[in-house]
Parts: C-alpha cells; structure tokens; sequence
C-alpha cells in the first residue's frame, strides 16, 4: 500500500501537497486542470523529484530516499518509453534485467508479456516500424516485465484516438487485475476516468486531495471539480 | 514557397558567388598549371616530398584519434554533472577556436618544453627531460586545439539524447556502464567517425604548429614544405607541385567527410543541463572530476602561463611589436568586412551550391591559395607589396565558411518569419536590408564577425610565404622574435595578441548583442 505523509513539494510559485493513501490494487484516476501538477503527482511516487517535506511510505517502509528503480513502481512516460535502437523484444526485456542477459525462464517471461499484450511476432521490429497502438503495447509489455506493484501512467496513450484508448485502458486494467497491480493514471479526459477508475484524485490549488470514489464524485462533485469540469 | 524579393538582388548573390569560386579556383588553377607543365605530373617528387606526404597523414590522423578518444571521457563528465562554474568550463572549450596557434605553442612550450614546467617537475624527481620537438610536439599541440573542439561537438551528442531516455534509464534501474552501453555508446557511434575526421581534415592543414614545434626531415608537413620550397629555396615549381598534392589530399578527404556529413558544423554545443539518476555513486564523482581537473590543467595552464609571463613584459615591447599590431588590427578588420560582406551576399540567396561555395574555403589551405596569387601577380607586381591585401582576402576566404553556417539559417529565419510583411509593404534592396535583415540577425553577425576577426588577427599562414623583412603581422613577429630567442619580447607580444583576438571577437559579439529584439 503507498502512502503519502504530508508531502509538500514546491518550486518557485508552484506547489503541490498530498496527504493520504491508496488502496492495494486500486484503479485511480489523475484529474485536473493543466499545470496543477498531475504529472508531478507522478514524478514524486515515481522518485524523478524529492519533496521539501514529508515521506513516502509502502508497506509501512520509507522510501522517500530511494532511486527511481529502487522504488516498487514502474512508470509509463508520456512519450520516450521505447528506445528507438532496440528492438521490441530488447525493449520488454529491459524490465527484467537492464543488463540484457536472461535465462531461459526469464526469456519465456519476456515473450509471455509481449504475447499478452498482443505482440507475438513483433519481437524483432523496431519502434520506428510499429504503429501508435503497437508501441503502446510494447511499452506496457514492458512495464508487466518489471514486476513492481505499482503502476504509474502519465497519459501515455494520449497521442492515441478515442477508441484505441479505451482499448488500451481496457488491457491496462485487465492486466493490473491478472497481476495484482494497483495503477496510478494522469488524464484530462474525464470519460477515461469514469471509463477506467474505481478512484480519483483530483489535483487543483496546490493540493492533490485525498482518493474519492468514482461514482460519488461525479454524482456530486466538489467545486475543484466542477470549476475544471466546466459544470455549474 | 512564393517567389519573393530577397534583401540583396539575385544578381548581387550570385556575382558574388562566382566572385569566391574565382577567387580560390584561380589560384588552383594557376599552381596546376605550374605544377603540371614544368615538371610533368609527380614525377618530379623526391623521397623527402613522399616523407612530407607521410608524415602529413600520420600526424592528422594520430592527432584526431587522440582528440576524439580523449574528448568521450570528458564531454561525457560535463553532460552528467552539475557543478559551480560547469558554464565557465563549457566557455573555456570554446577559446582554443579563436586562440592564434602561435600563442597556444608559446604557451605549451612553456609547460611541456625544454625548461618547461613538466621537465622541471620531472628532473625535480630524477627522471629524464621530454622533448617537445617533432612528431609528438605536433600531435600534442593538435590535440591542444582540437580536444576542446570535440569536446563541444561530442556535447551536442549528449544534448540530443532526449531526456525522457535518462528518466526511463532510471526507472529501470540502469547503472552508468547500462546508460552507457545503451544512450550513450550508440550516439557516439553514429557522431564520433564525423569527429575524427573533421579533426583530421584541420590537421591536414597544419602549418604553423608544424613550422614551430616540427621542421626537418622526420617532421615536416606538405604546408611547411611549401613553405620551404617557396621561402628558402624559392623553388615556385616545387611549391606549386606539393601545393598540388595538398589539394589532392585535401579534397579527397573533404569529399569523404561531405558524404558522413556535419562537416562544417564546428562545436556549438551548449551542453544542457540534465537531472541523471545513473552517476551518483563516489567512484564515478571522482572520475569525472579527476577527468575534469585534467582537462582544466591541460587546456588551462598553458594559457595561464602566457599570460603571467606576458603581463610583466607588455609595458615594455619594442616598437617593431606595436607597428605589428596595427598593421594585424588593419587586416583582421579589413578581412572581416570582407568575409561578413560576402557572407551576407551567399546567405541571401539561399541556394545549395552557395554553401558548396563557403564549404570551399573550409578544405584548401591558406598556403596553396597564397601559392596561386603568388603566381598569378608575380609576373606583373612584387607579390611582397601585395603582402597585406593578399593577406586579408585568404584570411576573408578562410573565414566565410563559419560565418556562412552561423549567419545563413538566421538569415533564412528572418525571411521567413517577415519576408511577408516585408513584401506587403514593398520593402526591396537596401531598404529591406537596413530595415528588416539586419536588426533581425545582428547577434549572429556581431558573433560572426568576432570570429572572423579574431582568426584573422591570429593567423600566421599566408603572411609567413609574402612577407619580406620589413612587413609583418603580430603572430608572424611574435614567430620572428622566438627565432631569435627574444623570449621576454616575445612573451610579451604574445600576451597583446591574445588580448586584441580575444578583444576583437569580445568587441563585436557584443556590439551584435547589444539591443539585440529577439
């Protein structure tokens, strides 16, 4: 379970507090005006910042300190979440091992997820050669290889239309759900949060605020939310 | 794209360009022609012109290879750290481009010669003297030069990388020798063969570090025997043969690096600041500044000592230095109106084989250029009259394919953004230039015309094949005054050398800054 312990993070004019928990394997959304700092929400568990205050905790364990890959999340970035000079099977792999030498089992791994995500027969191509959906796929396949149970999405599908995105969310969730991930997911898009969260944290005025359930939120939602939603 | 009036009339950018083409072809043409009907081809080249030939190619080729492999470790230092005075150092790697040769090899001799600081070291410990002189000297004042230079290109490597691959790098959990074999060893492998062979291709054509810290049989480049040809022997038909080979050479390997491509483009890399979470341990902190402190001492400590040697002596140079100065600040600004000028010309008319133009300037030497004019107005004046205007156009010429790359996608900016304006409210020639150009690009020209400046102030080439006993620019009397062992003079002109290149380019930057609108 991940905790954030007042945290306080801020730079110049801008900051941004949390306070609160998630629950194991929960689905939450990320919602809010542009620039409130949803994305930095997601660097701060994702250990790319370190908060002026307060602490991380998972499993009662500090990790405020600890390095990006020391933490038990795997991150899907907006964009640069394949390197261009790898193949895709190199790709998937290196959330096993970045050192790119794998056992026999850990190879099977590696093909499992990319068979998972529906990219059998993909292994040798390069990003460059997939198209929007299938380097998506790639990405993923990548993030299960990691095994960490914490899944963080900073709008990594956002480039994609409508209907693939909800089928992408569709396959994060089923995923998460085989696996026993908790996923973490930025997004402007309020249908993909009623679509795919059973939570939302909605980030407005300096303060991400504490997890509500999808359902009641929306049935009435707060005036941070209803000032972004448009809705009066 | 609409047809539109340019700043400058079609007519005037293409009379100009056909004005550079003639301008270098001619000359080629004249020591061709000398070359070839005299002597008969090649035949007539002796075993020392073979060894010239040789040595030329080892010792451009040691000094890239050296250049290029020292350079990894130390842009790779300053792109993954963050350090109080990081901007000063990037600053630094920028000074070798416009410090006049003749200064740098005063300043190594004075670490690495015979009473130099590191043979003091080392008799201090009981261990035998280095000698600077012949083919290490050379290769080590070429890498003096050129590290810093492959350095900045190598950074501009890095600043490519995308930072979004360091952050997926760390939320893997590569290490530095992972970030290494995966981000960073790629991008070296595609820029690195660009590197070596730029730094090759400027030490084909080296002259003055080879007339100072080579000479004789067992080091002597295809330049410095021009020289020899021309000013000791005064053999034109010898220097027009190996002004020929120069060229061949020249050409060959210039033709290779246009295929690789980046040819011109010379080190801008600002090296970007970027959070990396894959060096964080002690022993790599301490590499990169063990790497770091090297090249600080290296490139800085040579500089530093003709500096503290020349500040005692300035106040009291002889006159011969200070007639030296002015006629060196009367060609660097002569040559700068020229190569700005022309520049300017070539940028306006935006065509392919402009920059074909400029990018000549880049591949043949000031020696067989000087050769040509030599041969081409020997029959008619006393070439040594036409010392100085000869001077300050090879320098023009020598100098345009820098200004060009600086001031041309600017030029190109400008036009783009307002051409249509400037169109709609009929804004033509002059008026389009004064107006609109100008104020638009005046930081690129003020830092081309810094650079043109201050090359042309240092340059010891051409001047050294023309010049007769009473002329003289500053780099060729601060040449002539370590001949004759006049060290403390020589010192001491050397430090009002750097400062008038460093003055001049300092000068017009920052006149091209100034109230700069953008």
């Amino acid at each position: 379970m991940l905790t954030l312990e007042t945290v306080r993070y801020e730079q110049d004019e801008f900051v941004l507090s949390a306070d609160w928990s998630l629950a194991p394997e929960a689905r939450v959304a990320v919602i809010g005006p542009s620039g409130a700092g949803k994305s930095t929400l997601l660097s701060l568990i994702g250990g790319f910042i370190t908060p002026q205050s307060g602490r991380l905790l998972w499993d009662g364990q500090d990790i405020t300190k600890n390095t990006p890959s020391a933490r038990p999340v795997a991150s899907l970035f907006q964009e640069g979440n394949l390197f261009p000079h790898l193949s895709v099977y190199e790709n998937a792999a290196l959330g096993v091992n970045v050192s790119l030498r794998l056992s026999a089992a850990e190879k099977a791994r590696v093909f499992g997820a990319l068979d998972r995500v529906g990219l059998a027969g993909f292994e040798a191509r390069r990003p460059a050669q997939l198209s929007g959906g299938q380097a998506s796929r790639a990405a993923l396949a990548r993030a299960l290889c990691q095994d960490k149970p914490l899944l963080l999405l900073d709008e990594p599908f956002a480039a994609l239309g409508p209907a693939l995105r909800h089928e992408m969310l569709d396959l994060v969730g089923e995923i998460a759900r085989e696996n026993k991930r908790a996923v973490l997911m930025v997004s402007h898009e309020p249908r993909d949060a009623k679509h795919f969260a059973d939570a939302v944290i909605v980030v407005a005025d300096g303060v991400a605020q504490t997890p509500q359930g999808t359902a009641t939120l929306f049935a009435d939602p707060p005036k941070a939310l209803r000032d972004y939603l448009g809705r009066h | 794209m609409a047809r539109r009036a340019v700043g400058i009339s079609k007519a005037t950018s293409a009379v100009s360009a056909a004005l550079v083409m003639l301008l270098v072809l001619v000359p080629i043409g004249a020591v061709a022609m000398r070359a070839g009907f005299s002597e008969g081809a090649f035949a007539g080249l002796g075993v020392a012109d073979w060894a010239a030939l040789k040595f030329t190619v080892v010792q451009a080729g040691l000094s890239a290879l050296f250049s290029a492999a020292l350079a990894v470790p130390v842009a790779r230092a300053l792109a993954r750290r963050q350090f109080w005075g990081r901007g000063a150092l990037v600053l630094l790697m920028g000074a070798p481009f416009i410090l006049p040769v003749i200064v740098a090899v005063m300043g190594l001799l004075a670490v690495f010669g015979q009473a130099g600081v590191l043979n003091g070291v080392l008799s201090a410990l009981g261990l035998p003297k280095l000698q600077i002189y012949g083919l290490h000297g050379v290769v080590l004042a070429h890498v003096f030069f050129n590290l810093p230079l492959a350095t900045r290109l190598l950074l501009q490597g890095w600043d490519a990388i995308p930072q979004e691959r360091f952050r997926l790098a760390a939320s893997l959990g590569m290490g530095s020798r992972e970030v290494f074999r995966l981000l960073e060893w790629p991008m070296l492998k595609e820029r690195l063969p660009a590197v070596v062979l730029v730094v090759f291709l400027i030490c084909l054509s080296s002259f003055a570090v080879a007339l100072t810290l080579g000479g004789g049989p067992a080091a002597t480049t295809l330049e410095l025997a021009i020289y020899q040809a021309f000013h000791l022997e005064f053999d034109l038909a010898q220097a027009a043969l190996l002004a020929l080979m120069q060229l061949v050479l020249v050409l060959v390997v210039g033709m290779v690096a246009l295929r690789l491509g980046q040819v011109a483009g010379f080190g801008a890399g600002r090296g970007a600041l970027r959070q990396r979470w894959d060096a964080g341990a002690p022993l790599l902190k301490a590499q990169d500044a063990l790497v770091l402190s090297l090249a600080v001492v290296f490139i800085g400590l040579p500089l530093a000592v003709v500096v503290l040697r020349g500040a005692v002596q300035i106040m009291s140079l002889p006159a011969s230095v200070w007639s030296a100065a002015l006629t060196s600040l009367v060609i660097a600004l002569g040559s700068t109106v020229l190569c700005i000028a022309a520049a300017l010309a070539l940028a306006a008319s935006r065509g392919r084989w402009t920059e074909m133009t400029g990018l000549l300037g880049l591949a043949i030497s000031p020696l067989v250029l000087g050769t040509g004019l030599f041969l081409l107005v020997n029959p008619y004046v006393s070439p040594q009259g036409l010392a100085l205007p000869i001077t300050m156009l090879v320098n023009a010429l020598m100098a345009l394919p820098f200004a060009l790359r600086i001031i041309t996608p600017e030029y190109a900016r400008a036009e783009a953004d307002y051409g249509r304006l400037a169109d709609a409210l009929g804004l033509h020639g002059t008026a389009r230039m004064r107006r609109m150009i100008w104020p638009q690009i005046r930081t690129a020209l003020g830092f081309a015309a810094g650079l043109a400046a201050a090359l042309s102030m240092g340059d010891l080439g051409v001047i050294a094949l023309f010049a007769d006993g009473e002329t003289a620019t500053l780099p060729l009397q601060v040449y002539r005054l370590m001949g004759a062992y006049r060290m403390d003079a020589a010192a001491g002109a050397a430090l009002l050398l750097v400062l008038l290149s460093f003055g001049l380019f300092a000068l017009f930057d920052w006149r091209g800054r100034r109230d700069a609108d953008a």
